[in-house]
């Protein structure tokens, strides 16, 4: 266990580890302070934050561009909410299926790359056409009501039942808080370990890591299949949060584009980025809605094109990302790469 | 069903993918040349799909005759993305440029959205629902018209690159980009004439696609995927394969429309490429992969 915590811990100054404390209290105490409107904008963000820790597992780590994410979040919902709405089978027990169901999937895309030189921006199309392959298969398939709809019972929210996730926003939001820490320590975990330097070398110089011994299939299938199964609680997340599950909306590609935007803007690969590009992104998109609606004009594709502005400005004037800048400037900088 | 309606809808099949290829062969010339993936392909193309409607319902100019000046002005616009845009990306590593040309596809989609609604146009010419009578096919007049448009523009792409000093000079910068610029060519020049051709071409395949199908400003995205698939399922960078995989695709979708349900089509496509990278990893006309 102290083995554990000095990994956990380790190379962390001890301003980086009273900052973290202070921004964990501070989302710990947030259901007390904010207001309805601001708890499910916190539940979005920490949804993003979450989502795009599981990105970076692959992408920031291995070096593996996926943009068809939403495939792994897509089963995550599915499966256990067809369990939940057909068989009455809560969703934990669904999330022990959805995992290996999305491991599986993984698998398959990477066995399917990788075995025959698909890489690069290839492998990144291949990830897309399986989520739209999924999203137009779903789209057909009665057990989920095709393109109808599945609908899952409304909470009831006297009181929270967590063990079938029906409940009023708060317990989602300590959900989702919970499942964004675990990613953030999962993620710290793996890059120390031995085979997230693996991952580094792949995502430096594949060809210099092969030559070095390291079994780059076998590592990056792992990268895949870890990312697939942290992507697929998410998904669970989802479909009990919004109760409602449209393969046109689970599975479309736009799903995808948001989980990577937030890692994206914060800092590819880097242990932060991703919570932090959360919060900026969905911070300021909502901003931009607002004052929108302030001014009383409504114009559906203006917040995409928002996102598309930002990727754009991050991609062209920070391309390392806001988070190494900013560690820099708080001093709390970690050689994470 | 007889055996007339399979040939029906294969002819018309074939006819759709003759215009799918040549909207894959722009995709073909720009990653073949600048080496970018062109991730805002189907993006451009409604661009093209959104001039020609306007042209059509304000005055009356029709797709086949504006086919050229669409092309000519996407030419612009390609240049002008490559020159401004895309140029100082080349050396950066590719996912970074990937992300630069996803961030204009998310802006084009939604800037059309906004611009036009979220509802379907189309062009209803006066051959609209005329056919011609071959045998047993009867052969769509407008699918006729945008596919043997298609094949001319194929034509003298192919005529550009293999005759003209140009068309060599833009083969030497895709053979090798560091002997292209000891030799003294304008590589960055070049690499705008081609985006700006990769352009022209999905502009024309754009034009011609309004003659057969409506547009909508999310028609973006399926269609640059339907590129990407066309493109490997016919071989990264050949610019012949490009033409095969538009007209295996177009077969496969409107064969599978028929035998299954039309919505369904595109994940034919897919399961193609699935297959295409199972067995034939380099396309089908496609160099080996490395």
């Amino acid at each position: 266990m102290d083995a554990m915590i000095a990994r956990l811990t380790g190379g962390l100054s001890r301003r980086a580890l009273g900052l973290l404390a202070a921004l964990l209290a501070v989302l710990l105490a947030a259901p007390w302070i904010a207001n309805d409107y601001l708890l499910t904008v916190l539940i979005v963000i920490l949804y993003l934050a979450y989502t795009g820790q599981a990105w970076n597992i692959m992408m920031g780590f291995a070096g593996q561009l996926s943009l068809g994410h939403a495939i792994y979040a897509g089963l995550g919902a599915y499966i256990p909410a067809v369990l939940f709405t057909r068989l009455g089978i809560g969703p934990w027990v669904g999330l022990l299926a959805a995992i290996p169901a999305a491991a599986a999937c993984g698998a398959i895309i990477g066995f399917l790359a990788f075995r025959f030189g698909v890489a690069g921006v290839y492998f990144a199309i291949l990830t897309i056409a399986f989520a739209e392959f999924a999203r137009i298969g779903f789209d057909h398939l009665t057990i989920v009501n095709a393109s109808a709809g599945l609908f899952l019972p409304v909470a009831q929210l006297s009181h929270n039942d967590l063990w079938r996730l029906r409940g009023s926003p708060t317990m989602f939001y300590y959900v989702i808080l919970a499942a964004t820490v675990i990613a953030l320590i999962l993620s710290r975990l793996l890059l120390r370990s031995r085979m997230g330097y693996f991952w580094l070398a792949i995502r430096e110089d594949e060809q210099a890591a092969r030559a070095a011994g390291i079994d780059t299939f076998r590592y990056k299938m792992y990268a895949v299949m870890i990312s697939a199964a942290v992507t697929s609680f998410a998904g669970v997340f989802y479909a009990f949060f919004y109760n409602n599950l449209f393969p046109e909306q689970v599975f479309n590609i736009s799903r995808s584009i948001e989980m990577i935007l937030g890692p994206i803007i914060g800092g590819i690969g880097t242990l932060f980025g991703p919570i932090l590009g959360a919060f900026v992104l969905t911070g300021l998109a909502e901003s931009v809605t607002s004052a929108m609606a302030a001014f009383g004009v409504d114009l559906p594709g203006a917040k995409q094109i928002f996102y598309g502005l930002c990727l754009l400005l991050v991609v062209v004037a920070l391309p390392e990302g806001i988070w190494p800048w900013l560690a820099r400037r708080l001093g709390v900088g970690e050689r994470e790469r | 069903m007889g055996l007339d309606v399979y040939l029906n809808v294969a002819v018309a099949g074939v006819l759709t993918g003759l215009v799918y290829g040549l909207m894959a062969l722009g995709l073909s010339v720009i990653f073949g040349v600048v080496r970018v993936v062109n991730f805002a392909h189907g993006e451009m193309m409604s661009i093209a799909m959104y001039i020609a409607v306007v042209l059509f319902s304000s005055f009356h100019l029709d797709p086949l005759v504006m086919l050229v000046p669409i092309a000519a002005v996407m030419f612009v616009f390609g240049y002008a993305l490559q020159a401004g845009l895309i140029n100082p990306f080349i050396t950066r590593p590719e996912h970074s440029q990937f992300l630069l040309v996803v961030a204009l596809a998310i802006i084009i989609v939604n800037a059309l959205l906004i611009i036009f609604g979220p509802d379907a146009r189309t062009v209803q010419t006066s051959y609209a629902y005329d056919s011609f009578e071959i045998g047993p096919v009867i052969v769509d007049a407008s699918k006729t018209y945008a596919a043997a448009a298609a094949i001319v523009v194929t034509a003298a792409l192919f005529a550009f690159f293999r005759f003209t000093l140009l068309g060599k000079a833009i083969r030497a910068c895709a053979d090798n980009y560091t002997g292209a610029l000891v030799v003294g060519l304008n590589v960055n020049r070049l690499y705008a004439l081609t985006f700006g051709l990769g352009a022209a071409c999905v502009g024309a395949a754009g034009t011609m696609m309004t003659l057969i199908t409506d547009v909508t400003p999310a028609l973006g995205p399926g269609y640059t995927l339907l590129a990407f698939v066309i493109v490997i399922t016919g071989g990264l960078g050949s610019m012949p394969g490009a033409l095969i995989g538009g007209l295996l695709i177009g077969l496969t979708e409107a064969l599978a429309g028929l035998l299954f349900t039309p919505s369904a089509k595109s994940m034919f496509a897919f399961g193609i490429l699935v297959l295409v990278l199972l067995f034939r990893p380099q396309g089908i006309l496609g160099r080996r992969l490395t």
